[in-house]
């Protein structure tokens, strides 16, 4: 109860408080191309709980992986960079860290697991000894402790027979048994942060729920916050406590999972929740129509400036004023921000 | 119990078969290897296998090969058999010494080159620059300009093979340093020399072999190049192509002379190329196609 009443005295994005541990103000990541700059993360905020799971959901190339990018400052430099907002991790501001002291961040307190992980471990070194990297970068473990611990790591994500498979290459590991590879690096030097960008979607579905199930327990056990990026609102649905729903680089909607699903306002949000294919108890759809919805139209080019609601041009309830006036985060009860000029009329029509 | 034999026995026996399977799969590394070994073998036991190389007898000038003088002599009375052996030494010196140099040089370069973009525009040119040139004439240049000696050849043969190094370690490295692998590793906060060395480098290394092998052969071929044309090795050293290149006047009267040094540079350069090949193909199949 006392949480509901703080959290509707100050709704504006849950401010920041001791609580927090990474937090976002207005971010705006940009990529300067031939064709003009691309606009790929446009005033973004939000904030990060010790130990909490927050899930950005979104489609492609609406500024989810930039986002995470910019936060460990791994923005390719001559291609884009963070032209304005702060970053706060600890209470240190990142965005002008200098790059040694940023080294001493990315893997240590926040680390980050990637979407491949075929790609993503070199092919050359035996996972063993790149896990045992971190642990000898940031915790100054010399090459036979680094290595007893890189071992003990595999047997912490699961990874049967953890003394032989260290010895081994990636190429002889099994894709999911990699992306464990990967969690066990980002997890060896115990980061308060772990930010795992579509970790689960490389994978077989029968995996994905072995390696989010994984990622969680490890969230528990440790104390790691999670940054889920995902564009699989099942995934959301099962791990978050709060979702970000991202459209061409700006949040759209911010929730408690399960306000969210409940009683999602934006259009957007609740497209995305109509493409989601259902089964009822009968096996049958329960959609009336009978058939998965879509939304259509793609994702506006970030190259020019979106005068009004980004959305606008794919929405069903856009007005004139969606496209000449940016709508502002309205809260819409306790900690539900939705940036959309027609709430009220999308949230009285039934799903 | 049964069942351990039954486990056991199929091992022992692939195991025993390991080394000739290996060799039936590749034979062109074996080929390769048993000449190259053979070469080397006689350049260490050069002292033993033959007689002085620069003593004169005048008595036995342009002998034809027979029991006394297996390659014949030449217009000096030396014997054409302990030149020839002799000049093994110096031709895999010349072809081992220019491999290492021009890899090692051309390995640093092209890392360079690879990862930092401000010395890739700059290196490239003069690498460009280098490859323009052909490389005889190059080494012709370097060599006049200083005193003949066996290691100025051995620097103006490697100078001209630098830049074909550096570009193939530049392209593995401009490949490599795009993988998702690398991010990750810059995301651990692995700083950019390490990740230059544990992670890029070792990605070079079996196309860097593969390319040393060749570098090896074509550097015995330029040796010998220049020899004959009197701008490479001094003439008192007995290399291979010193020996063609004096015998060049009698070949009319004396063919011996030029023949068995010629016969040798042709199997040495052959045997490193099919080593170069097999490597090649066992070390990784994937760049039989980048070649």
């Amino acid at each position: 109860m006392t949480a509901l009443a703080t959290a509707t005295a100050a709704p504006a994005a849950a401010p920041a408080s001791s609580d927090t541990i990474l937090s976002v103000r207005d971010l705006r990541t940009q990529f300067f191309t031939r064709d003009g700059v691309v606009r790929a993360v446009d005033g973004v905020s939000f904030d990060l709980k010790r130990g909490e799971t927050l899930c950005i959901v979104g489609e492609s190339g609406c500024g989810k992986s930039v986002t995470a990018l910019s936060i460990l400052r791994l923005i390719p430099r001559g291609a884009g960079r963070i032209v304005g907002g702060s970053i706060k991790f600890e209470g240190t501001e990142l965005t002008t860290l200098p790059e040694d002291q940023m080294r001493k961040i990315r893997g240590n307190r926040i680390s980050m697991i990637f979407q491949e992980p075929m790609t993503s471990l070199n092919p050359v070194l035996t996972v063993g000894a790149q896990i045992a990297e971190s642990l000898h970068i940031h915790q100054g473990l010399d090459r036979r402790a680094a290595w007893d611990r890189a071992v003990e790591m595999l047997s912490i994500v699961r990874i049967a027979d953890p003394k032989r498979r260290a010895g081994e290459y990636p190429h002889q590991l099994s894709g999911g048994m990699r992306q464990r590879v990967m969690i066990a690096i980002a997890l060896a030097c115990n980061p308060k942060v772990l930010i795992a960008d579509e970790p689960t979607t490389a994978l077989d579905v029968t995996i994905q729920a072995q390696i989010l199930n994984l990622m969680l327990e490890l969230k528990e056990r440790l104390g790691t916050a999670i940054v889920l990026i995902t564009h699989d609102l099942g995934v959301v649905a099962e791990t978050a406590q709060r979702v970000i729903v991202m459209y061409a680089g700006r949040k759209a909607e911010e929730a408690s999972v399960e306000e969210l699903f409940r009683n999602p306002i934006h259009p957007y949000t609740r497209g995305l929740m109509g493409s989601i294919p259902r089964r009822t108890a009968t096996g049958r759809r329960s959609n009336i129509r009978g058939r998965l919805q879509e939304i259509s139209g793609i994702v506006p080019s970030l190259r020019e400036e979106i005068p009004g609601c980004a959305f606008a041009p794919r929405c069903s309830y856009a007005v004139d004023r969606c496209r000449t006036e940016q709508p502002p985060l309205d809260p819409h009860g306790p900690y539900h921000l939705a940036a959309c000029w027609e709430a009220a009329r999308v949230a009285a029509t039934p799903r | 119990m049964a069942t351990t034999t039954d486990v056991a026995a199929p091992v022992a026996a692939r195991r025993r078969t390991g080394a000739l399977a290996w060799i039936r799969r590749n034979p062109t590394i074996t080929i390769g290897a048993a000449i190259l070994a053979a070469l080397v073998v006689s350049a260490f036991l050069a002292p033993w296998l033959a007689d002085d190389p620069l003593s004169f007898e005048p008595i036995n000038r342009l002998k034809r090969p027979s029991e006394q003088f297996w390659f014949g002599t030449d217009q000096f009375g030396r014997d054409v058999y302990s030149r020839v052996i002799y000049g093994t030494r110096i031709s895999l010196a010349v072809g081992i010494s220019v491999a290492v140099f021009a890899t090692a040089v051309g390995l640093a370069v092209g890392v360079l080159c690879g990862y930092y973009k401000r010395a890739d525009a700059i290196v490239m040119r003069i690498m460009d620059g280098l490859m323009a040139i052909p490389s005889i004439l190059l080494a012709i240049a370097l060599i006049t300009l200083m005193k003949a000696s066996l290691f100025i050849v051995i620097v103006a043969i490697s100078i001209p093979e630098i830049p074909r190094v550096v570009r193939l370690v530049r392209s593995v490295v401009l490949t490599v340093r795009g993988q998702p692998y690398i991010e990750a590793a810059i995301a651990s906060g692995t700083r950019g020399l390490t990740i230059m060395v544990r992670h890029i480098l070792p990605n070079t290394i079996a196309p860097l072999i593969v390319q040393a092998t060749y570098v090896c052969a074509s550097a015995i071929l330029t040796e010998a190049g220049l020899s004959f044309l009197g701008a490479g090795t001094p003439p008192e050293i007995p290399s291979w192509g010193n020996v063609i290149s004096l015998g060049r006047t009698f070949f009319q009267i004396a063919p011996w002379i030029i023949f068995f040094p010629g016969v040798l540079l042709a199997i040495t350069v052959l045997a490193i190329n099919l080593v170069g090949d097999g490597l090649r193909d066992t070390l990784d199949p994937r760049i039989a196609r980048r070649m």
